[in-house]
């Protein structure tokens, strides 16, 4: 993944997420807005992390709750917010297969190198 | 004559500015629990308390320049409804979702404005206030005019109580933006030749442009009025003004010097 230094830039979505509905699904109420989640960056540098989702009637009005929700005490310097539905997620079903055959495999981790203090977020 | 009526004239301007600060954040905190969603009654709680910072610091300042001993505790809680100088926009009933924003545009459009200005001041208190208060109440516009636009420019049943918040809302505007009404002056003149105090007059253009811009991306029309709000400035107020000050002040009053 290219490092993206400005937060702003969105890049072409590939063609195997065609399959991801372009439209919300229809709202059937007032209070059905759709659910979106939320992605803060603590500072420059770092990446964006998921902090929890919430409900707003679109994006604009997302990115500002967001803001109401989720960095009233300096948490962030840059928001995504991305509907809940356009998220693919691995199925709990999955979890042995996808996940346990990393768990026996100790040189993935690079254990037998001493690290410098300097060196921070690895 | 009112209590108010003998301040010192920077005191009363700073009453003023502390008082349309404070009841306008008591009318939002109103919306929590009420806001159409949980997110909208925390984006008014942020803004209620933004602009409850605001009327702390102005009406701190405000006890001081009287320099009689009140604090802000003083002044927002045991002055009567006849000494208390805010427009009778903030204290008009919250109504329907529609009107509450509709004030608030008008409001935060005029406060972005005094704001931009007072950050000059001579008066270096108020300069700093207003300077911390610019940003804040930026948001505030910004976040009225996201839903104006929305609402305004939504559905025939949004549009036309949008339409509706506006017409509500549209005789208390004038008096934001008059020096001299039918019941006196404010802020005094000498406060505003020196260079301490903003001239509300001079707000009126760049505030109703904006306001202006949002109502036409919204397909609202400007209402006509056949009445307009005055005398807030001189401690006249509306009815709804007293059942507010009943809530605002009834802890403080039963419970004096409480705290926790």
């Amino acid at each position: 993944m290219s490092e993206d230094s400005t937060g702003e830039g969105a890049r072409t979505a590939p063609k195997h997420l065609a399959a991801v509905p372009e439209v919300a699904p229809a709202q059937s109420a007032r209070r059905d807005w759709p659910l979106w989640e939320v992605f803060v960056r603590p500072r420059r540098g770092l990446s964006h992390g998921h902090v929890g989702s919430l409900h707003a009637p679109d994006a604009e009005m997302a990115v500002r709750n967001a803001r109401d929700l989720y960095t009233r005490r300096g948490e962030g310097v840059s928001i995504w917010v991305v509907p809940s539905y356009a998220i693919t997620a691995s199925s709990p079903d999955e979890k042995d297969a996808f996940f346990d055959p990393a768990a026996d495999k100790v040189y993935r981790h690079p254990t037998f190198y001493s690290i410098p203090d300097e060196v921070q977020h690895l | 004559m009112t209590a108010c009526a003998t301040l010192p004239a920077l005191a009363r301007y700073t009453v003023g500015l502390g008082d349309d600060a404070l009841v306008l954040a008591q009318r939002c905190g109103e919306w929590i629990t009420r806001a159409p969603q949980l997110e909208e009654d925390v984006a008014l709680a942020n803004i209620g308390l933004d602009l409850l910072g605001q009327a702390r610091t102005l009406l701190t300042y405000a006890g001081q320049v009287e320099g009689a001993g009140r604090d802000e505790d003083d002044l927002a809680y045991l002055r009567d409804e006849r000494d208390f100088l805010n427009v009778q926009l903030v204290e008009l009933e919250n109504g329907d979702f529609a009107v509450s924003m509709a004030r608030l545009l008008v409001f935060s459009a005029y406060q972005r404005e005094l704001y931009d200005r007072l950050h000059g001041s001579a008066d270096e208190t108020l300069a700093a206030i207003a300077a911390k208060a610019i940003k804040e109440v930026a948001y505030h516009r910004d976040h009225a005019t996201e839903w104006v636009l929305r609402l305004g420019d939504g559905t025939e049943a949004s549009h036309e109580r949008m339409q509706s918040g506006l017409d509500t809302v549209w005789p208390y505007v004038d008096e934001l933006f008059t020096t001299t009404g039918r019941h006196g002056t404010w802020p005094q003149p000498d406060l505003v030749s020196s260079g301490d105090a903003v001239d509300p007059e001079q707000l009126r253009e760049p505030a109703m442009a904006y306001v202006q811009q949002v109502l036409d991306e919204a397909t609202l029309a400007v209402p006509a009025v056949s009445w307009t709000a005055t005398g807030g400035r001189q401690g006249i107020h509306s009815l709804p003004m007293g059942h507010l000050l009943a809530e605002l002040q009834h802890i403080h009053r039963s419970h004096p010097g409480a705290s926790w």
